[in-house]
C-alpha cells in the first residue's frame, strides 16, 4: 500500500495516468462538442417556452416539468413503449439467443442463416411498414380477404381469429411489438454469436472431460461467461425498444386513439403539432433521466449475476 | 444405427426444422421487395402471382439514374468507410482505456458515455446547426462525418469495453514484458484480438451510416454531397409513391451493407478460436 | 499502421473539399416537393435562357425533415432566397415577427394588383394577415401561392354501379342508403387515412360548417360555445353514425393515407376522401380507374357544407435575402399563365393562376368547380389550440372503434379546452 501511496507523488506515475487519460482524448472532444453542447442547450430550452422560431424564448422554470408529471398520455406512452420493450426483451432475445447457439455449434449452412437473419436489420422501414400492412389488412375484396394473415385463418379453417389486428386496441400495440421483434431480432443475434465465440472453447472441452452435459455446460460455462454480453444485448434492447417509432408510424400513422402512442412520437407531436419545443425537451430529459435509471438498475443485477 | 445416432439425427433435424422457419420470414421481405422492384406502377398490386409475367429488369437501372445514384452511391462509400474507421479507431482507443488502464475520473467518464446513449436529444438539430453553422461545418463532408462518428460512439464504446473486458490478458502481458508500449498493446495485441466484437461494430456503424438520412438533409445543402438515402426520396413523393422504382432503389442501397455484413460475418465466425490467436503471435512486431 | 494512417488523411482531404462558393447572380429555392422536382428544373432552366438568372431548386424531403431543416437554419440565419413554411398559421407569423419573411403586399399591389388579381384569392388568403389579426402581425401577404388544393369525395363509378347507384349521393341519408346497397355487394364503402390527424379534422370540419356555420365554430374556439353544445355532439354523432351503418372501410382508423389511397385506386373501396394531389397517385397506380368527385353529402342543416381547400404550397422570400428583387421576380414569372399551365400538366396539381384554368384535364376541372365552397384554418379569424385539436381528433377515432359515445368525447375535449384556458390565464397572470 505504501508503495502505492509514494508513486502517486512519482512524476512518472503521473506521467503514466496522463497517458492513459489521452486514449479517451479523442472521444471526449467529439463527444464534448457534438453531444454535451447540445445537451445544455436543450436542458436549458426545457425550463421555456419557445415555439421553435420566436426570438424570444419565455423562462418558465420547472413549469413544463411540473406539466409532464400530470401528462396522463405522457406516462401512458412510457407504458406502451416499456410494454414493446418487455415483449422485444423476451420474445425477441429468446429468440435470438436460441439461434445464435444453433449456429455457434458446428452445423450446415451456417453462413446461411447468419446471412439470412440480418436481412430485417437491413431492410428499410418502408419496406416493413408495406408488408406488414399488407399482412395484417383487415379489408375484403370480392369476399376474400386482402390481408395475408387474415386470409390464411380463414382458410385454414380459423374463420372465428379473423381480425381487425391494427385497429383495435387490444391487439394494435402487440402487432407492433411482434413486427418490431422480428425486425430487429438480427442484431441481438449477432452481438450475442460473436459474443459465443469469443469464450475459450478449451472451457468446454475441459467441462465434457469432467463429464458435465449440455445443460449443465450451458448453466455453469456459458451462461457466466455471456453476462457482460447478454447485459449490452439487453441494454440495446431496451434501448431501441424504448426508443422506437418510425415502425409505429410506418404502420398506424399518427396512431390508433392514443393506443400506440410512444415517447417519441409524443415528443415529436410537441414538437412539430403543439410547436411547444420547451416541452418536448422536457420531455426529453426526463425520458432519458428514466432510461437511465433503468440501466443502472441492470447494472447492479448483472454485478450481482456476475460475482454468484 | 444405433440410439445415439438416431437422437442425433432427430436432433439435427429439429434444429434445422427451427433455423429454416425463422430464415423463411426473413428471405419472404426480401423476395417480395425484389419481385416488386421487377413489376410495373400498375400491376405492383394488382399480380398476385408468385414470379410476375413480364419481368422489367430496366427498373434497376432507371432507378440507378432516376435517383442519380452514382453521385450519391459514392458520397455514401466515402461517409461509412469514414466514419467507421473513426468509430472504430477513437472508440477502441477509448473502450481499451476504460478496460485496461487507469486513471482518475474514468468511471464517471464511462459512464458519462453510456448515459449519452440513453438520454435522447429531441429539437437537438437546432443547436446542433447552429453551432455547425458557427464552425463553417454546415454544408462540408468534414462537419457531417464529425456528426456522425458521434452518433455512433457511445455505443460502440460500450460494445468494445465489454469485450475488452472478458478477453483473456495473457497476451498482454507477455507483449507488456517484451516492452511493448501501451499504443502497441492497444494496436498489436488489443484490437486484432477483438475482432469479432469489432466486426460488430463496423457492421452495426456501416448500417447506420449507409441508412442515414436526416442528419444529411439538415446539414448539406449541395446535391453533389448527399449521402444514397436521398436519391430513394426522388421515388416517394408526398403523396404519389412509385413502389417499383423505389423497391428498385431499396434492392440496390441494401445490397453493399449485406456485403459489408458477408465480408465481417467470417470474423464473427472464427472469434478466438482457429489460431488467431498463434498467428498474432508471430506477425506481431512491436515498435 | 502507417498506410492507415495516410488512408484517413486521404479521407480528410477529400471531406474538406465540401465547401461551394455561393454566386451572387444565383437564386436558391428550399422546396420538399418531389414529384415536382423535374418541373421545377425544367422552369428553372428556361428561366435562365430568359434572363440569365440561375435558379437552384434544392429538395428536401419528406416535408417533416424539410420543416426541421428551415427551423434550424432560420435559427442560424441562413435561409435561402426562397423557402416555403409548411406549418400553421401561428408559425407562419412568428417567422415574419422574428424578420425572415418579406412582406410582399407592395409587389402584389403594384399596377392596380394585376399580380393578386392573377391569383385564386382563396389560394392568398392562405398567406395574408387580415387587419386585426390575433398573432399582431402587420397586415399583409407574405407569401406566393404556386398551385391550389382542396379535399374532397371520391367515387368509384364501377362499383356504385355494381351497388346499382347511378347517381353519387347529395345528401347525408342518401349517401347513407347507398352504404347499405354497397354492403349487400359486399363492396366496402367509405376509405381515407384517419390514421392522420389532420384528415380526420377535415372530415369533422366540414360537417361542422355543415351543421352550425362558421360564427358558431369560431365562437367556439374563442370559449364562448362549449364543445358539449347539441351542435358539436351532432357532428361528432356523424362518426358514430357511419360507424353503425358500417359505412366506414376496416381498418380506418389506423390508415395513414397513403394505404388508404391504395385501397380506392385498386377498387376496393366505392368512397374515398382525399385531397385533390390524388389525381396524381390514382393515375400512377391505376390509369384506368374510373372515378368522380362529389362534396361530401351534407346533412339536412341550415348552412352550406364547406370543404378545407386553398393555397397547396406557397413558397416565401427571405426577408434578408441578397437578391430578394430577383426572388420576386422570379415567383412572379413562376405564378404567371404560361408556367402555371406547365406545371399544372406535368404534375396533375390546380394551378394557382386562375387564367391557367382553362386547360385543365376534366377530373381537376372537377376538383376546381368546388373551389367557391372552400375555406381553410388558415384563413380563419382564430384556431383551435392544437391540444384541443388533438383531443377532438383522438376522441372521433375512439368513437369509431366504439370505445365512447359522442357524449363523452364531447365532454372530455371541453375539459381539455378549459384546462387550456385555465393554464393560459395562469401564465399571463404570472
Amino acid at each position: 500500500m505504501s508503495a502505492i501511496t509514494s508513486k502517486i507523488f512519482n512524476a512518472a506515475y503521473a506521467k503514466d495516468k496522463f497517458e492513459n487519460f489521452l486514449f479517451i482524448v479523442p472521444a471526449v472532444l467529439i463527444f464534448s462538442i457534438f453531444y454535451i453542447y447540445p445537451f445544455f442547450d436543450i436542458f436549458n430550452l426545457s425550463l421555456h417556452e419557445w415555439n421553435g422560431i420566436d426570438l424570444s424564448r419565455e423562462f418558465v422554470g420547472l413549469q413544463n416539468f411540473q406539466e409532464l408529471i400530470h401528462d396522463k398520455v405522457w406516462w401512458m406512452s412510457l407504458w406502451h413503449a416499456a410494454f414493446i420493450t418487455i415483449i422485444a426483451l423476451t420474445l425477441q432475445n429468446a429468440l435470438a439467443f436460441a439461434l445464435a447457439l444453433a449456429c455457434d455449434r458446428e452445423i450446415r449452412m451456417k453462413r446461411f442463416y447468419m446471412v439470412v437473419f440480418f436481412i430485417p436489420p437491413v431492410l428499410s422501414e418502408v419496406v416493413v411498414g408495406l408488408i406488414w400492412q399488407w399482412i395484417l389488412n383487415a379489408g375484403m375484396q370480392n369476399g376474400e380477404h386482402i390481408g395475408l394473415l387474415n386470409y390464411w385463418l380463414a382458410k385454414s379453417g380459423l374463420p372465428q381469429l379473423v381480425h381487425n389486428w391494427l385497429s383495435d386496441p387490444a391487439t394494435a400495440l402487440p402487432c407492433i411489438a411482434i413486427v418490431h421483434s422480428w425486425k430487429g431480432f438480427g442484431w441481438g443475434f449477432i452481438m450475442l454469436l460473436a459474443g459465443l465465440r469469443i469464450i475459450d472453447r478449451e472451457l468446454y472441452e475441459a467441462a465434457k472431460v469432467d463429464g458435465a452435459g449440455s445443460l449443465s455446460i450451458f448453466k455453469n460455462v456459458t451462461l457466466p461467461m455471456m453476462v457482460p454480453v447478454i447485459f449490452v444485448v439487453v441494454v440495446l434492447t431496451i434501448l431501441g425498444s424504448m426508443q422506437v417509432f418510425v415502425l409505429i408510424l410506418s404502420m398506424v400513422g399518427h396512431g390508433l386513439v392514443y393506443h400506440t402512442e410512444v415517447p417519441v412520437t409524443r415528443i415529436l407531436v410537441s414538437m412539430s403539432e403543439t410547436n411547444r419545443f420547451g416541452y418536448a425537451c422536457a420531455q426529453g430529459v426526463t425520458f432519458g433521466v428514466i432510461l437511465v435509471m433503468v440501466s443502472v438498475v441492470l447494472k447492479q443485477i448483472s454485478n450481482r449475476m456476475k460475482q454468484e | 444405427m444405433d440410439q445415439y445416432q438416431v437422437k442425433r439425427i432427430l436432433k439435427s433435424t429439429a434444429t434445422h426444422a427451427f433455423l429454416l422457419s425463422v430464415a423463411l420470414t426473413c428471405l419472404f421481405p426480401i423476395f417480395w421487395m425484389v419481385r416488386s422492384a421487377l413489376m410495373t406502377n400498375e400491376t405492383v398490386f394488382i399480380d398476385k402471382s408468385l414470379i410476375p409475367a413480364s419481368l422489367q429488369f430496366g427498373n434497376f437501372y432507371t432507378a440507378w439514374l432516376e435517383g442519380n445514384f452514382g453521385v450519391y452511391f459514392l458520397n455514401s462509400v466515402l461517409y461509412t468507410t469514414a466514419v467507421v474507421i473513426g468509430i472504430v479507431l477513437i472508440s477502441s482507443l477509448a473502450a481499451y482505456s476504460f478496460s485496461r488502464l487507469q486513471f482518475p475520473g474514468k468511471n464517471i467518464f464511462f459512464y458519462m458515455f453510456v448515459a449519452a446513449m440513453m438520454i435522447p436529444l429531441p429539437g437537438s438539430f437546432v443547436p446542433l446547426y447552429v453551432l455547425m453553422n458557427n464552425l463553417h461545418l454546415v454544408n462540408t463532408r468534414f462537419g457531417y462525418i464529425l456528426c456522425m462518428i458521434n452518433v455512433g460512439l457511445s455505443l460502440s464504446i460500450l460494445l468494445l469495453k465489454t469485450f475488452f473486458d472478458k478477453m483473456p490478458q495473457d497476451l498482454e502481458n507477455a507483449a507488456r514484458i517484451d516492452g511493448c508500449s501501451k499504443l502497441g498493446l492497444w494496436w498489436h495485441v488489443a484490437l486484432p484480438l477483438a475482432r469479432p466484437a469489432i466486426a460488430v461494430i463496423v457492421i452495426f456503424n456501416s448500417l447506420n451510416v449507409w441508412n442515414e438520412y436526416i442528419l444529411a438533409t439538415l446539414l448539406l445543402n449541395d446535391k453533389s454531397l448527399m449521402p444514397l438515402q436521398r436519391g430513394l426520396m426522388v421515388f416517394q413523393g408526398a403523396h404519389s409513391v412509385d413502389y417499383p422504382l423505389l423497391m428498385a432503389g431499396l434492392t440496390i442501397a441494401a445490397a453493399p451493407i449485406l456485403l459489408v455484413y458477408l465480408f465481417m460475418q467470417k470474423h464473427i465466425i472464427k472469434g478466438l478460436s482457429s489460431g488467431a490467436v498463434i498467428t498474432l503471435d508471430k506477425r506481431t512486431k512491436y515498435f | 499502421m502507417k498506410r492507415f494512417f495516410s488512408l484517413i488523411l486521404c479521407l480528410l482531404v477529400l471531406a474538406g473539399c465540401g465547401q461551394v462558393k455561393k454566386d451572387p447572380n444565383s437564386i436558391v429555392v428550399w422546396h420538399w416537393m418531389t414529384d415536382r422536382q423535374k418541373a421545377f428544373d425544367k422552369l428553372a432552366l428556361k428561366y435562365q435562357e430568359q434572363t440569365g438568372i440561375k435558379v437552384q431548386f434544392e429538395l428536401y424531403a419528406p416535408s417533416d425533415v424539410y420543416s426541421q431543416k428551415v427551423v434550424a437554419a432560420a435559427q442560424a440565419r441562413v435561409l435561402p432566397d426562397i423557402f416555403g413554411i409548411l406549418d400553421k398559421k401561428s408559425i407562419m407569423a412568428s417567422f415574419v415577427q422574428a424578420g425572415f419573411v418579406a412582406d410582399l403586399t407592395e409587389e402584389f399591389q403594384k399596377d392596380n394588383s394585376v399580380w393578386e388579381n392573377s391569383i385564386f384569392p382563396k389560394a392568398l388568403a392562405v398567406n395574408r394577415f387580415e387587419e386585426g389579426n390575433i398573432q399582431k402581425v402587420k397586415p399583409g401577404i407574405y407569401g406566393v401561392p404556386i398551385d391550389v388544393t382542396n379535399v374532397q369525395m371520391l367515387y368509384n363509378k364501377k362499383l356504385l354501379q355494381k351497388a346499382g347507384i347511378n347517381n353519387p349521393p347529395k345528401t347525408f341519408n342518401e349517401f347513407l342508403e347507398a352504404a347499405q346497397a354497397l354492403k349487400r355487394v359486399g363492396v366496402p364503402v367509405l376509405v381515407s387515412g384517419w390514421g392522420e390527424h389532420w384528415l380526420v379534422d377535415c372530415f369533422a370540419s366540414n360537417y361542422a360548417f355543415n351543421i352550425m356555420g362558421e360564427e358558431k365554430i369560431m365562437a367556439t374556439y374563442r370559449g364562448e360555445v362549449p364543445y358539449t353544445d347539441p351542435d358539436w355532439v351532432k357532428v361528432l354523432q356523424i362518426f358514430a353514425v357511419l360507424r353503425d351503418k358500417g359505412a366506414l372501410a376496416e381498418g380506418i382508423v389506423a390508415k395513414p393515407n397513403k394505404y388508404a389511397e391504395q385501397d380506392f385506386a385498386l377498387e376496393r373501396v366505392a368512397f374515398a376522401f382525399n385531397g385533390s394531389w390524388c389525381v396524381n397517385v390514382y393515375h400512377d397506380m391505376n390509369p384506368k380507374l374510373e372515378y368522380g368527385v362529389m362534396l361530401p353529402p351534407a346533412t339536412d342543416a341550415q348552412f352550406p357544407l364547406k370543404i378545407w381547400g386553398g393555397a397547396g404550397s406557397s413558397f416565401m422570400v427571405n426577408n434578408t435575402s441578397q437578391v430578394k428583387d430577383k426572388a420576386v421576380a422570379f415567383l412572379k414569372w413562376i405564378t404567371a399563365k404560361e408556367q402555371q399551365v406547365f406545371l399544372s400538366e406535368e404534375t396533375k396539381n390546380l394551378p394557382a393562376n386562375r387564367e391557367a384554368l382553362s386547360s385543365l384535364p376534366a377530373i381537376l376541372s372537377e376538383f376546381a368547380g368546388a373551389m367557391d365552397n372552400t375555406t381553410h384554418p388558415k384563413v380563419w379569424p382564430i384556431n383551435e389550440t392544437p391540444l384541443v385539436s388533438e383531443a377532438f381528433d383522438k376522441g372521433i377515432q375512439s368513437i369509431i372503434i366504439g370505445e365512447k359515445t359522442p357524449q363523452d368525447v364531447a365532454q372530455e375535449v371541453q375539459q381539455v379546452k378549459e384546462y387550456g384556458f385555465k393554464k393560459a390565464k395562469r401564465v399571463t397572470t404570472q
